[in-house]
């Protein structure tokens, strides 16, 4: 790599000077590993800056990963949705390996968690009966329904679709995190950073203590949810961006906490004048889906299908951001459009699956953490890794909550966090890469 | 538990017998002389007032006091009591469902007697809730009638009902998240007296109002359906019907879903036998159906 060889030797254990990662390094001599690496001269001069010896694998590549960006971004518009550009080559094909072992991971992840939540419930019905049962709705080989008519009815009326909302609100929780991460900068940015959480609990509390005795709040909640969470997010970016957004994204980050803080306390207030409506709030906002219907699912698909769309389309974006404002602007990105475009989806997603599940926690910050840890810290594997881990994470917290107390209910928040928090404890100590 | 014969040792003697040392969980309260000028901050002991007789010495009711009509509502709360705004009625007499925020030394500093009437844990409960709350106004000869009264309706609807072989199953349902209530509370005793099985008993303990998922309660199929939550969600046979899943519910089919008013579920006075009455009448209906 950048040093040539010092002493004569072979397969020497290195630590790297910037991870601290060891590695093997062969000294310069033929065969090792950092030979294949290419890069320019303006990098290495980079490297040279900042690390004294030998560069483990992973950094090099991270590396070449920005060389590559810096590269492509003249061509790669905000858009996003032209071809990568000429990465070295051999970036291409690390990242190309990466996907082909960890995408079909992800995906038999997902579909695992998809026939665990399927096949987990107070009722008991098994595998075998619900593949027949769904091929004789689906009507494909005139299969006779092998169940009785409530079990028909608990399965393909109340668990499928409370399986498939868990899936859609994990997926986008996951991805409109790694896009706040990524836009931010900010290993501690999750889905609710700007004040979506703040803003939709104000309009599912309103919504509650002011709907008059005797009505069915219906569609009324989560529309209302939907709506004070995008006020929410709104009023945070105009309030950062009059008070200097372009220095950068901490007063925006700022503006989010104060926008929140301002809104809780309205919340509190309502809370404390119709006290009534407390269990009815709490339970909101312990979010969860006990009663989660088709309807639900109906209504938010194309938010989130939408958003997640557009968040990977911009996951190369995404990688340009990570280097900066200024470098990033350098390769021609309009970085403050790019930064509301990608904020204003991840958040319009969010608000969506915040309205049909209520606050559900720690899925949006450390599902992208994880992927970053064991697979790449590059977005182009983060966006489409979390949105298909997210979804299986969440399916299977809901299944345990469905679960654990069963016939009683668990809110979901508590399993999240109680079975990912040490999950992801054990992760940062083993991992040796970076949070950010 | 029974529902007859719990005769409560505090007996009502004279009905003017001031100045009153009575025994609460709080310690002994002293009511000087027959209050004149009673701040009720809960809706349970707001009905026991009216009940025996001592609504026209109350002056002001809290926000949530909704019964009888003609109770002073006022905008005080029992929830986040303001010491000021009760003084402000110059009660001489408060009664609370709970000492929140010591509110009971608080207006002992101000030398205001008060009752702390926490929910009865059953209906003897209630009995001596309503005796105590006589005694501490002075209609304790009323509160004779009105407990008898309550007891022999109770009796009345009890032994109207034949416990059939086989119990029916109900859902008591507080909201449209599917929040139950088991046996252990209150109102699953009601549950208890009519002979129902009551399906929330299956989750695990420690927990007196667990959240039921709409699966369980689809598979267990109960034959009575009671809601307890008209009001405050909207809900009704009709809504019922149309959640997903849940028109394979016998209750549903059969129309066994008793629709009751929240305050009624929730405040444990007199009224408690409206309630037994609607639920019997269901449980009468269905079984009728089924013989």
């Amino acid at each position: 790599m950048a040093r040539p060889a010092q002493e004569p030797s072979s397969g020497i254990i290195k630590t790297c000077p910037l991870c601290e990662e060891q590695f093997e390094c062969a000294q310069g001599r033929p065969g090792c590993w950092c030979e294949t690496v290419v890069l320019e001269r303006q990098t290495l001069a980079e490297i040279r800056a900042v690390a004294y010896g030998c560069v483990c694998p992973n950094c090099l590549s991270s590396f070449a990963l920005r060389e590559s960006v810096r590269r492509s971004g003249d061509g790669d518009g905000v858009d996003g949705s032209q071809a990568p550009a000429k990465a070295p080559p051999d970036i291409a094909v690390r990242s190309r390996g990466v996907s082909a072992v960890w995408a079909p991971v992800a995906l038999g992840f997902l579909a695992g968690a998809l026939l665990l939540g399927l096949g987990t419930g107070a009722a008991s019905i098994g595998p075998a009966s619900i593949i027949a049962s769904l091929l004789a709705h689906i009507q494909v080989f005139h299969v006779s329904p092998p169940l009785s008519s409530v079990d028909d009815a608990i399965l393909w009326q109340i668990r499928a679709p409370r399986v498939v909302l868990a899936a859609l609100v994990g997926g986008m929780l996951a991805v409109a995190g790694s896009a706040y991460q990524g836009v931010f900068r900010n290993p501690l940015a999750d889905p609710y950073l700007l004040g979506v959480a703040a803003g939709a609990g104000l309009g599912a509390t309103l919504a509650i203590a002011y709907t008059a005795a005797g009505t069915d709040i219906g569609m009324l909640l989560p529309l209302a949810a939907f709506a004070g969470a995008l006020i929410a997010v709104i009023a945070a970016y105009v309030l950062g961006r009059s008070a200097g957004g372009v220095r950068g994204t901490s007063t925006l980050i700022l503006a989010g906490v104060i926008v929140a803080l301002f809104m809780t306390a309205i919340q509190t207030f309502v809370q404390q004048q119709r006290s009534d409506t407390l269990r009815a709030v709490y339970s909101w906002i312990l979010g969860g889906f006990g009663t989660a219907d088709w309807h639900s699912v109906v209504v938010v698909v194309p938010y989130i299908a939408v958003s997640s769309v557009i968040i990977l389309l911009h996951r190369r974006v995404l990688d340009v951001l990570s280097l900066g404002d200024e470098e990033a602007a350098s390769l021609g990105i309009d970085v403050r459009r790019a930064r509301l475009v990608i904020v204003l989806v991840a958040t319009a997603g969010t608000a969506a699956a915040v309205a049909v599940s209520g606050l559900i926690g720690f899925v949006g910050i450390i599902i992208p953490h994880t992927i970053r840890l064991l697979v790449s810290p590059s977005y182009r594997a983060i966006v489409p890794l979390s949105l298909l881990a997210g979804a299986g994470f969440l399916i299977l917290a809901d299944a345990l909550a469905r679960t654990i107390l069963s016939p009683a209910e668990l809110p979901i928040g508590v399993v999240t966090a109680f079975f990912g928090a040490p999950f992801f404890a054990i992760l940062l100590r083993t991992s040796r890469r970076t949070v950010m | 538990m029974v529902a007859c014969g719990g005769s409560t040792p505090t007996t009502a003697t004279s009905a003017s017998s001031f100045p009153m040392s009575l025994t609460t969980a709080k310690g002994t309260v002293t009511i000087p002389h027959r209050p004149a000028r009673i701040v009720s901050l809960s809706a349970t002991a707001t009905e026991d007032l009216y009940a025996v007789g001592a609504g026209t010495q109350v002056v002001a009711v809290d926000t949530y006091s909704t019964y009888p009509a003609q109770a002073p509502r006022t905008s005080l709360s029992g929830f986040k009591p303001n010491i000021e705004a009760i003084a402000k009625y110059q009660p001489d007499l408060v009664l609370a469902a709970d000492d929140t925020d010591n509110l009971f030394e608080q207006l002992s500093k101000l030398q205001i007697p008060v009752l702390v009437e926490a929910p009865a844990a059953d209906l003897n409960g209630v009995y001596g809730e309503i005796n105590q709350i006589a005694q501490a106004t002075g209609h304790s000869a009323q509160a004779a009638s009105v407990v008898s009264g309550i007891k022999e309706q109770v009796n009345a609807i009890v032994r109207s009902v034949r416990p059939p072989a086989k119990p029916l199953k109900v859902y008591h349902e507080l909201d449209q998240t599917y929040y139950s209530a088991t046996s252990g509370t209150f109102i699953g005793q009601m549950y208890k007296l009519l002979g129902l099985q009551n399906i929330a008993d299956a989750a695990p303990g420690g927990n007196d109002y667990p959240q039921l998922s709409a699966e369980y309660i689809t598979s267990s199929d109960p034959d009575l359906i009671v809601l307890a939550d008209t009001v405050c969600c909207g809900q009704s046979a009709a809504t019922v019907a149309t959640r997903p899943g849940w028109s394979a519910i016998r209750a549903v089919k059969t129309g066994a879903i008793v629709p009751v008013e929240d305050s009624i579920a929730s405040q444990w006075g007199p009224r408690i036998v409206l309630l037994l009455q609607a639920v019997a009448r269901a449980e009468k209906s269905v079984e009728g159906s089924t013989a």
